[in-house]
């Protein structure tokens, strides 16, 4: 348990860190199961449940029909009474289809019930924009489901934290919608060989810098660490790097302590900049820490257009690290 | 069905009736705010078809009009009406309203606003019994509207494809919030639509509670005994409008005659005494006691009971001190 530190690792890729957390979830407890599109005898377009239809069976690891809101919400009732359902939604795109049992019913139903029911499910997806899959398979959703009370949010950066947060999200009695990203998937990372659960909440520092803050999550947590050392090598200018797993609720204190440290901030975003991380992380360094400011804060995020198809259009839609060394350069005047 | 049943109903369905209308009187008042969808009408679907089902054991889930079924289902009258006068004592402690009537401890699994929201929750549910290998069934009210939603034939389509233990009942009142039936629905015949899923289905009159009963005892059976779902259509007719914001001037007044005078209550009281059962004078004094019951113990305890404290608002939205957030225990 807890963070894993000095414990045994072994090296996985990011979707064998999934599959084991389902494998070993779907081993601990008879209630829990998986659902979703192609996860059984398929296995999961990216492999997340491998080899688990024929471990645990038709009943427990489900192929559902193309009906998203429907499967999302037989899963939300099935956790109603006991059952512990993770719902992988093949694309994030298609969880717009699943909104309304997500927002409306896992998000509302403890409050509007005055506690009496939960809905302890876990909806995992794959997000972001891989390569030139077009303006409807390529959202970045994370900022909309953050955005509702009642729904915790993660997203993981490293085969470690995909590993530990799905085993914490299937045993934690809310719903918890987890973000990853399709070009992640062959990522290989260390993870403990042990029991681990990766906090819900928190953020990390992946790499300890005076000078300035780059806050990233997910995919932009790689480009923020290449922006560092670039900086580091070329500018002198040693950059924080701030982990932001947990989207919701945000980690008010560790966004304060890093800012407090380093005065300087860049909230790095694979999503258009409206209504996002990037300006939620603002509006929160703004309550929390606007006098430790020795510069304004900036975000680098997407443009404002869906995503075109033409691989040109689409690297200039997407902010990459490069960006982020310009965004400090700029903000140092160097 | 017994004599004492059909009685005890009589007096449950002219409850659920005077408890509507005082709501109604409450409104007006401005003791209940916010929307109140209302049931007078359709009291003989909910107490036919819940007669039917196993009170101990079974699921039941339905949509905003679900103060009647919450209370047929066990929920305490004092507690729905303080819920809508949005107490601390409410059965969903003031936080639901009307709309979100929640009495989980006897498995009312809630009031839902968004039309055919229930559907795949309930196949949810009756998946969850499978998994447990319960003898329960789920029981789905919705209207004959919500069956023009995506929701309904996604759930329709995995409760039969997985044989979930799930009835659904659909309280086909014609109208869906103010556009009539025919004007919304190519198939009006609601029945007719689950055929296209292989799901067994009936039509029944849904204002002569023996008559749904009957009909929900045969599909209950067929759910319990793991055939998979039954859906059954009550035609019936409600007297208010679809809310109280609704001013109802799209029904003739024709239509509303004809259906009064099918009222499942008067129904219902007039066999009992045509057949020498009960006494016009019965009737008026269970009349009495129930309006005394409701205004003396019902609005009483709504009326006197404490308002939620704004200090908890920020109750109930995620779990309280849940170790997983953390890590697990460290």
């Amino acid at each position: 348990m807890g963070q894993g530190r000095g414990a045994v690792m072994a090296e996985l890729m990011f979707w064998e860190a999934v599959r084991r957390a389902h494998d070993e979830e779907l081993s601990n407890d008879p209630m829990v199961l998986v659902m979703g599109e192609d996860v059984g005898v398929v296995g999961g377009t990216y492999k997340a449940t491998l080899g688990l239809y024929d471990k645990y069976g038709e009943d427990r690891v489900i192929d559902t029909p193309i009906s998203e809101n429907g499967f999302t919400g037989l899963g939300i009732g099935a956790s109603f009474i006991g059952a512990r359902p993770i719902i992988e939604i093949m694309s994030v795109n298609f969880a717009w289809l699943a909104m309304d049992q997500i927002f409306n019913t896992a998000a509302k139903v403890r409050y509007m019930s005055g506690g009496q029911l939960e809905a302890p499910v876990v909806i995992r997806s794959p997000g972001g924009t891989a390569h030139q899959l077009g303006s409807q398979h390529s959202a970045r959703m994370e900022k909309v489901f953050m955005g509702i009370a009642g729904l915790r949010v993660v997203t993981p950066s490293n085969p470690r934290q995909a590993y530990g947060l799905l085993k914490s999200a299937v045993r934690c009695n809310d719903p918890v919608f987890i973000n990853e990203h399709e070009l992640m998937y062959n990522m290989k990372g260390e993870v403990p060989e042990e029991d681990y659960f990766h906090p819900l909440e928190g953020s990390e520092i992946v790499r300890p810098g005076r000078d300035v803050t780059l806050f990233g999550y997910n995919i932009s947590v790689h480009w923020c660490l290449q922006a560092a050392e670039l900086l580091s090598r070329h500018h002198g200018i040693e950059a924080e790097v701030i982990d932001l797993y947990a989207l919701s609720p945000l980690d008010r204190s560790g966004i304060r302590d890093s800012v407090t440290r380093t005065h300087r901030a860049v909230i790095v975003e694979e999503a258009e900049p409206m209504v996002g991380v990037g300006a939620e992380v603002m509006a929160i360094i703004n309550e929390e820490c606007f006098y430790e400011l020795d510069a304004a804060p900036v975000r680098v995020s997407a443009l404002n257009v869906p995503i075109p198809y033409n691989h040109s259009l689409e690297k200039t839609a997407l902010p990459d690290a490069n960006d982020v060394v310009e965004a400090v350069r700029s903000m140092f005047g160097v | 069905m017994k004599l004492a049943d059909k009685k005890r109903l009589l007096r449950e369905m002219l409850f659920a009736r005077r408890f509507e209308e005082r709501c109604y009187e409450a409104y007006v008042e401005r003791n209940i705010g916010g929307f109140l969808h209302l049931y007078p009408g359709e009291e003989a679907c909910a107490h036919g078809v819940l007669e039917a089902a196993d009170f101990d054991n079974d699921y039941v889930i339905t949509s905003y009009r679900d103060h009647v079924h919450a209370i047929k289902w066990g929920a305490d009258p004092r507690k729905v009406m303080a819920e809508l006068y949005a107490k601390e004592t409410g059965v969903s402690k003031g936080r639901g309203g009307s709309m979100h009537i929640f009495d989980v401890k006897n498995r009312f699994m809630g009031g839902y606003a968004l039309v055919g929201g229930p559907f795949p929750l309930a196949a949810g549910i009756a998946k969850a019994i499978q998994m447990k290998q319960g003898k329960e069934i789920c029981i789905c009210f919705l209207g004959d509207a919500a069956n023009n939603q995506g929701t309904f034939h996604e759930s329709m389509n995995m409760a039969k494809l997985w044989n979930l233990p799930v009835l659904y009942v659909c309280e086909n009142n014609l109208y869906g919030i103010g556009t009539r039936i025919d004007r919304s629905t190519a198939v009006v015949d609601q029945y007719k639509r689950v055929s296209a899923y292989n799901i067994p289905s009936a039509q029944e009159d849904g204002q002569d509670v023996e008559k749904v009963y009957k009909a929900a005892t045969k599909a209950i059976n067929h759910v319990r005994s793991g055939k998979g779902p039954y859906f059954i259509e009550l035609m019936t007719y409600r007297y208010r409008g679809h809310s109280m914001s609704d001013s109802n001037a799209y029904r003739a007044r024709a239509e509303e005659r004809m259906w009064s005078k099918r009222d499942p209550i008067i129904m219902l009281r007039d066999r009992l005494i045509e057949d020498g059962h009960l006494t016009k004078k019965d009737y008026t004094d269970m009349d009495t006691e129930i309006l005394d019951e409701i205004e003396n113990e019902v609005i009483v305890f709504a009326s006197e009971s404490p308002e939620p404290h704004v200090s908890d608002v920020e109750r109930y939205v995620l779990a309280e001190n849940d170790p997983w957030v953390r890590g697990g225990v460290q």
